[in-house]
Order: structure tokens, then C-alpha cells, then sequence
């Protein structure tokens, strides 16, 4: 009987052990394509030139790798600062509140939703109205899927920073703004930049919501509101069609945004690990 | 007496500025909510509720347009990706938090992790170049082969083996989701008390006993959280699925057909379809997508957090 | 007066070589009472942990010297913890009930043993549940849950638990610690009860625990025992310095 219940103990342990390998698997399987497929197809003339028709060697990306900075950037900017504030309410002026509490849920929620939704929603309400697509519009999508994530990052942050290190500030008679510029965001301030890192890598591989909303364009613009080509659009396109030379830059392509996404990622990741060892 | 006025305003100015921040995200959802309901309004009033979801048929020519397909090609490809992702989930976070030594078991954390981290058009390019050619030559021939030949069951394996289909679309998917149910349990267990394993073990449990008697059912809601949260994810996945699922309008009779998702027919379609009421019934699939996903993720954010103020 | 487990010179290190127990020797007598008394980190829990090895639980803790139990040596390398542990019964400081009904609860240990019959694991719950003196009021509600009974309740079924197994030893780590008075009392009479069947073992923080229950007591003090004996001997007419002063408060 006992000898049974080791053996079963023995193979349902080992189950785990290798699903921990099978996870491992695909990771090394993905990183290691990617590395190998993108080596290759960087070339200087993949960052310089505009793409070339097709057929026609020594085009590049440089048309995406702008707008894809670009939008990336403009989310950034918008989702940043109103992400850092709400959570700042949140952890702050309103912790009290109910209302609160619901709008964190809510944001817990809309970390996860369906990033091709956001994308239908800004083309419904700013792409129609304007009559084209925008590189505007695809920073505004990034920024719906961004401000959440910064929200609840920075209300758990704030909410770390202990009471009694307030209360300190307010008994010199210090207003609350003042406590929470001097006082409680120089307490959380890595775990906001972390929250803010790990945003900015969520947002940099979407593709999806920037389908409908910055689009693409073939020629390298620094309008924000043309349509703009994106790195992520390109590698759906050129992967999607024809023609092996897009194919290896599609690779290209894939391998500058995985690099970014899991440098961003380890960083934020470490800045984490520094913060809660102290 | 100034500078404390100056303050005084200053800070009410503050209290507003981060108030209306934290209402955004009020705003977005149900701003989308509505957006969505009036673009989709003419698909919605034109075909109803329950006629569009069962109707199978979407032919843009002679305008008329169902869902049936795409939804129960996302139920599908979502369902066997969770078929697969769950028990490897659970065996990861078993593995991470009882069986491997504290430093090795960090450091495949940090590895599943770095696999939620890898973007959607990733997997979905590695899946159309790398995975779906491996799936076509070997994989799905080899278990046409192995199981084709049984009945009812052969006919899973039946069909062209071109890769291109919902088998290779929900392995992809359940690689991406299985880091979110392995989180979510991973927390979970590692706060079950330590003296409830420990009177397990006390009674002469196997470390298995121990996690299937005690670690599981004390972590319940939250693993069901956890899955929960993986489907929402895997509902509203495209670009993953966008390349190697092939965009048919055609329900699945095989696990090698290909079909099509509510994610992948807005992808490919939205930004081509000429006529009005093409692109509401876009909006309506799209609505209706938000809606299974707010359910589902509401659900089981509910859970979690339930259990995490326990 | 026979012996149940002898243990001979035992030393004890957590990870990181700390040593908790210093050269342990003492003997434990069959269905008597054994308290283990003295001040907070003396190494009272850290000893009993031993009996049933819950120690090897985490990496890196070491034992050394020998625990005869049933004429074996249960430190050496070859025992099966699953069967040491089902001789050798545990019942912790804070009640432990696991996530299921109160009767899984109790016949869990009979199901770890391969008791599957109905009729026998019906029976046997019962005769725990009845020896735990809970019977009584858990007999129409042993369907739900157990995290619905209050705090001394939960701990008699953890007794209940571990005595349905029939063990030969059962460790009590401060069973009373998290308990009101009137629970306290409740356990205490049962764990006197119990000794006819079931060799004993307790830790407690409580001197006046130990003096009412106790046959023998052993004084821990920075990992050694100073002094062990009959509990009469030990709080009326202690042979060392430390002993006394311990059990007349002036530290601890």
C-alpha cells in the first residue's frame, strides 16, 4: 500500500517537473528561432533605408522604426502621467471611498481585455471622426491598454509606503499634496518607474490594437497625425505576404521587439526583486 | 495667511486632477461599452440577438452576416487551450513552489514569466513560419496515423494536414496563456500556512497527498481564478491565432481544419470592409467579445481577490 | 516501565549549521506523559519536531545521534518517513483543519491507509470523534465544513484525527496556546485520557499545563535538557539552580 502510494507520489511529482520543461521548451524553441532568423536579417540598410517594392533588394524598416517609437512614445506620454495619478488617488485622496475600490477592480479587469477591442473603440470614436487613420489614434490605443496597468502598479506602491511616515509629514503641517510629491512618491518611486517599465514593455509588442487606428504607411513619416507605419503592423503584413526578402525583415523586425520587450522586462523585473530585498 | 489660501487651493486643484485620472478608467469602459452598442446598433437591429448568433453564414456580397462561426471557433480554440495550459500550469506551479530547490524553482518563475512577456505577433510569426511547416510534415501526420484509424475519435484526426489549423492555433494559445494560471496558483500556494502541510505530512501524507488534499483545495478559488483568467485571455487573443488559423468562415470538423475567431475576422476584415453593415457586424462580433470577456475576467478577478483578503 | 523512544546524544542543526540541540539524551516512557518545558527558543519544538522528523520538510537541516523507537534508529537514512509518521502523530500549536468536511478530516489518515469500506471508516470516525470527546457535537453536521467549528472545537478535531490512525505516539506542540480556558480544559482532560492507548508528548509554554498533566518533565535551556524527571520531583524539589528558578518565575 505504501509502496503504491510513493510510486504514484513519484510520477505525479515527475508530471511537474516536466511541465516545468515543457514551459522551458517552447521559451528556449521561440527565443532561440527568433535569434537565429533575426541575426541575420540585420543589416544596416534594415534600420536606413525605406522599404523598396518588392522584388527589389536593400529595403529596410526604417519607416516602422520611427512610428513605432513615435507611438510608442506618444502612449508614453499620455498614459504615464494620468496612469501615476489615478493610482495616486486611488492610494491616497480616495482610498476611503468605494468607489475606489471599484475603479481598481475595474482596472484590474481592463488590464486583460482584449487588446483588438481598444482598436475597434478608438476607431470608432477617433479614426471616423477624423476621417483617416492616425499615428495619434495608435498612441491613444496603447495608452487605454497602459493606463490601467500603471493605475493599479502605482496604487499598490503608494499603498506600501507605511501611514506613519505620513502622518509624520503632516503633523510639520504640511498640505497632503506636498506630503505625497516630498513624501510618499519618493518612498515608491522605483516601484513606479517599474510599474511604468513593465507598461511601456506590455505595450511596445501590441499589434492588434494599432490595426484600425495608426495603420500603416509605406513611407517614413514624422506626423503623428498620418497614418504611421509600426514594427508590429509591418511583421503582420510582410510575414502575411509573398515575398521572402519581407519575410527576413518580418524576422528582423521580431527580433528588435522581442530584444526590447524582454530587456524592459528583466530590468523591471530586477528593479523589483532590489526593492522588496531592501 | 496667503501662501496657506495658495495651498489650500492648490491641493484641492491636486484632489481633482488625480480624481478625474482615476474616473478614466470609468470612462473606458464604459465608454467602449457604449461605442461598441451603437456602431454594432445596425447589425444588431438588423439580425437581433439570437438569429445572428446561431446564423453560420457571412457573405458580405449578399449582406448577410452570422457569428456562429467565429464565436464557436474562439469557444473552441479557447477550450483546448485550456485543456493543455491548466494541468501544465498547475504542474509549473507545483513544481516552482514544493518540488524544485528555492533557487532553481526563481529562476523558471522568472523564465514562465518571461514567456507572458513575449508579444502576441511573436508567437503568432513563430507559429506561422516555424510551428505550423513542423506541425503539416510531422506532428499531424504522425497522430493521423497513430489515431486516425479509431473510431469517433479518428475523426479529431481527419482532413488535410496542413498546419493551418485549430490544433496548431490552440497549442500557440495555450503556451501564451499557461503563464497566467501558473502566477496566479503560484501566489496561491505559497500562502497556504505552512502548518496545515505540515500536519499532513504529519500524518504520514506523501508531499503529492499533501498538495492534492490540502494545497489544492485550500487554494480552490484562486486556481479557478487563475483559469478564468487565462481564458479571458485566450478569448480575446489575435495575432497569435491571426496567422495560423486560416479565416475560413466554416465550422471546424476536424482539429485540423482551419476556421476562424471573432479576433481573427477583425483583424483581416475590419479595415476592409467597404459596406456599412459589414463593418457593424464587425462591431457586433467585437461587442460581443467584450462582453464574454468583461463576464469572464470579472468573474475571476472576484475570485482572486476574494481569496486574497482571506 | 517500559521505554518507547530513547534518545541518545542528539545534536540538531537548521540550514546554516545553527545548532538547536545540544547533546540531547532522554528517555520517554510508554503511555506516560512527557512535557517539555522551559523559556521561549530553548529548542522544546525544535526537539519534538524531531520525533517524527518534521524537520526534513526543509533543505538543509541535519541531525545527528540516534532516536530508538521500536528498536530502530528513526534518524538513520533507510526509515520511511510516510510509516514513521503514521506511527508517530503531530498535533500543532494553531488547529490545522484540512479543506474538506469534518468527516474527511478525520478519515483522511484512515484513507492515506487504504480504508476504503464505508462501513469501517463510519465506525472508526465515530470512535475518534467520540475518544476527542466531539462527538457529541458534530454528529448531525459532519458533512460541513470544518472551518465552521470555533477554535477549541477545530483542535480536538485535529486530535481526533491524528488518534483515528491508532498511532503508538502522539507530539503535542502547545496545543492549548491559541485556546480560552474552558477549551483548554476540555483538551487537557482528553490528553490525560488518552495516555492509556497512546505514549504522550507535549510541549508547553505553560508550567501549571505541565504540572497537571505531566507524569514526567523535561527542562530545555538553550538546547540541552538541564534536568528531567518525575513532574512531582521536578516542580517541588528541583536539583538545579536553573530548574528552579525557571519554574518559580523568575525568568522565562
Amino acid at each position: 500500500m505504501i509502496r503504491r502510494r510513493k510510486i504514484i507520489n513519484k510520477l505525479a511529482l515527475f508530471f511537474c517537473f516536466l511541465t516545468a520543461l515543457w514551459g522551458l521548451f517552447w521559451l528556449i524553441f521561440i527565443l532561440f528561432d527568433i535569434i537565429r532568423h533575426g541575426i541575420t536579417a540585420l543589416t544596416p540598410s534594415l534600420f536606413l533605408n525605406e522599404p523598396t517594392p518588392p522584388g527589389i533588394p536593400g529595403g529596410g524598416l526604417k519607416h516602422a522604426l520611427i512610428g513605432h517609437l513615435l507611438i510608442t512614445l506618444t502612449a508614453t506620454l499620455i498614459g504615464v502621467p494620468v496612469g501615476i495619478l489615478g493610482g495616486t488617488f486611488l492610494a491616497e485622496y480616495g482610498r476611503n471611498y468605494i468607489i475606489s475600490r471599484i475603479i481598481s477592480f475595474i482596472a484590474d479587469i481592463m488590464i486583460s481585455i482584449p487588446a483588438i477591442i481598444v482598436g475597434t473603440f478608438v476607431f470608432a470614436f477617433m479614426v471616423k471622426p477624423m476621417g483617416h487613420f492616425s499615428g495619434l489614434a495608435g498612441g491613444v490605443s496603447l495608452a487605454i491598454i497602459m493606463i490601467p496597468i500603471i493605475v493599479r502598479t502605482t496604487e499598490n506602491m503608494l499603498s506600501l509606503v507605511p501611514w506613519t511616515l505620513r502622518e509624520a509629514a503632516f503633523a510639520l503641517g504640511a498640505p497632503y499634496y506636498k506630503v505625497i510629491f516630498q513624501v510618499v512618491y519618493r518612498g515608491a518611486g522605483v516601484g513606479i518607474f517599474t510599474g511604468v517599465i513593465l507598461a511601456i514593455a506590455r505595450v511596445a509588442g501590441e499589434a492588434a490594437p494599432l490595426l484600425f487606428t495608426s495603420f500603416n504607411n509605406a513611407y517614413t513619416t514624422y506626423n503623428i497625425f498620418q497614418p504611421m507605419a509600426s514594427l508590429t503592423v509591418t511583421i503582420f503584413q510582410y510575414a502575411m505576404g509573398p515575398y521572402e526578402d519581407w519575410h527576413k525583415q518580418a524576422w528582423g523586425a521580431s527580433f528588435l521587439i522581442t530584444l526590447f520587450i524582454l530587456l524592459l522586462a528583466i530590468v523591471g523585473r530586477y528593479l523589483v526583486r532590489l526593492k522588496f530585498k531592501a | 495667511m496667503l501662501s496657506n489660501k495658495k495651498q489650500y487651493y492648490f491641493n484641492l486643484f491636486f484632489f481633482f486632477v488625480t480624481a478625474s485620472s482615476a474616473f478614466v478608467v470609468i470612462l473606458f469602459v464604459v465608454g467602449i461599452f457604449l461605442v461598441l452598442f451603437k456602431e454594432a446598433f445596425p447589425a444588431i437591429s438588423r439580425y437581433g440577438i439570437i438569429r445572428f448568433i446561431f446564423l453560420s453564414s457571412w457573405d458580405p456580397v449578399r449582406e448577410i452576416f452570422g457569428g456562429a462561426v467565429p464565436l464557436v471557433g474562439t469557444l473552441t480554440t479557447s477550450f483546448l487551450a485550456l485543456i493543455v495550459a491548466v494541468p501544465v500550469a498547475l504542474g509549473i506551479a507545483v513544481f516552482i513552489t514544493e518540488v524544485a530547490p528555492k533557487r532553481l524553482g526563481e529562476i523558471i518563475g522568472m523564465a514562465i514569466e518571461l514567456l507572458a512577456a513575449i508579444p502576441s505577433i511573436i508567437y503568432g510569426m513563430w507559429g506561422l513560419f516555424t510551428l505550423a511547416p513542423l506541425q503539416a510534415k510531422y506532428i499531424e501526420p504522425f497522430l493521423q496515423n497513430l489515431l486516425g484509424g479509431i473510431p469517433l475519435l479518428g475523426r479529431l484526426f481527419s482532413g488535410n494536414t496542413l498546419g493551418i489549423d485549430i490544433f496548431t492555433a490552440s497549442i500557440i494559445l495555450s503556451i501564451m496563456i499557461t503563464p497566467f494560471t501558473a502566477a496566479v496558483a503560484r501566489d496561491a500556494f505559497l500562502v497556504v500556512p505552512p502548518v496545515l502541510k505540515e500536519s499532513a505530512y504529519g500524518m504520514g501524507a506523501t508531499k503529492w497527498e499533501v498538495i492534492k488534499d490540502v494545497v489544492f483545495p485550500y487554494c480552490k478559488m484562486s486556481i479557478l481564478g487563475g483559469i478564468g483568467l487565462s481564458l479571458g485571455r485566450a478569448l480575446g487573443e489575435t495575432m497569435a491565432v491571426a496567422f495560423v488559423l486560416g479565416n475560413l468562415n466554416q465550422f471546424p470538423t476536424s482539429l485540423f481544419s482551419p476556421t476562424a475567431t471573432v479576433t481573427v475576422k477583425l483583424a483581416n476584415e475590419f479595415t476592409e470592409a467597404d459596406k456599412d453593415i459589414h463593418l457593424a457586424a464587425l462591431f457586433y462580433l467585437a461587442f460581443l467579445l467584450f462582453i464574454m470577456s468583461l463576464t469572464i475576467l470579472g468573474v475571476s478577478k472576484y475570485f482572486i481577490h476574494k481569496t486574497q483578503k482571506k | 516501565m517500559k521505554v518507547e523512544i530513547e534518545i541518545k546524544n542528539l545534536n540538531f542543526y537548521y540550514a546554516g549549521n545553527i545548532q538547536a540541540l545540544k547533546n540531547i539524551n532522554l528517555q520517554i516512557f510508554k503511555n506516560k506523559i512527557t512535557a517539555l518545558i522551559g523559556p521561549s527558543g530553548c529548542g522544546k519544538t525544535t526537539l519534538l519536531r524531531c520525533i517524527n522528523r518534521i524537520h526534513d520538510l526543509y533543505p538543509g537541516n541535519r541531525y545527528e545521534g540516534e532516536i530508538i523507537f521500536q528498536g530502530r534508529n528513526i534518524l538513520s537514512n533507510d526509515i520511511d518517513l510516510i510509516e514513521l509518521r503514521s506511527k508517530i502523530g503531530m498535533v500543532f500549536q494553531k488547529p490545522t483543519p484540512f479543506p474538506m468536511s469534518i468527516f474527511d478530516n478525520v478519515a483522511y489518515g484512515l484513507r492515506l491507509r487504504g480504508i476504503k469500506n464505508k462501513r469501517e471508516l463510519q465506525d472508526r470516525v465515530e470512535k475518534a470523534l467520540k475518544e476527542a470527546a466531539l462527538w457529541e457535537e458534530v454528529k448531525d453536521k459532519l458533512n460541513q465544513s470544518a472551518f465552521g467549528l470555533s477554535g477549541g472545537q477545530q483542535q480536538r478535531l485535529c486530535i481526533a484525527r491524528a488518534i483515528a490512525v491508532e498511532p503508538e505516539v502522539l507530539l503535542f506542540d502547545e496545543p492549548t496556546s491559541a485556546l480560552d480556558p474552558i477549551s483548554t480544559g476540555k483538551i487537557e482532560d482528553l490528553i490525560i485520557q488518552l495516555k492509556s492507548k497512546i505514549t504522550i508528548v507535549i510541549v508547553t509554554h505553560n508550567m501549571q499545563q505541565a504540572a497537571r498533566i505531566s507524569d514526567y518533565t523535561a527542562f530545555m535551556y538553550l538546547g540541552e535538557i538541564i534536568e528531567f524527571g518525575p513532574t512531582e520531583k521536578i516542580f517541588t524539589n528541583p536539583e538545579n539552580k536553573l530548574t528552579e528558578s525557571y519554574i518559580t518565575g523568575r525568568f522565562g
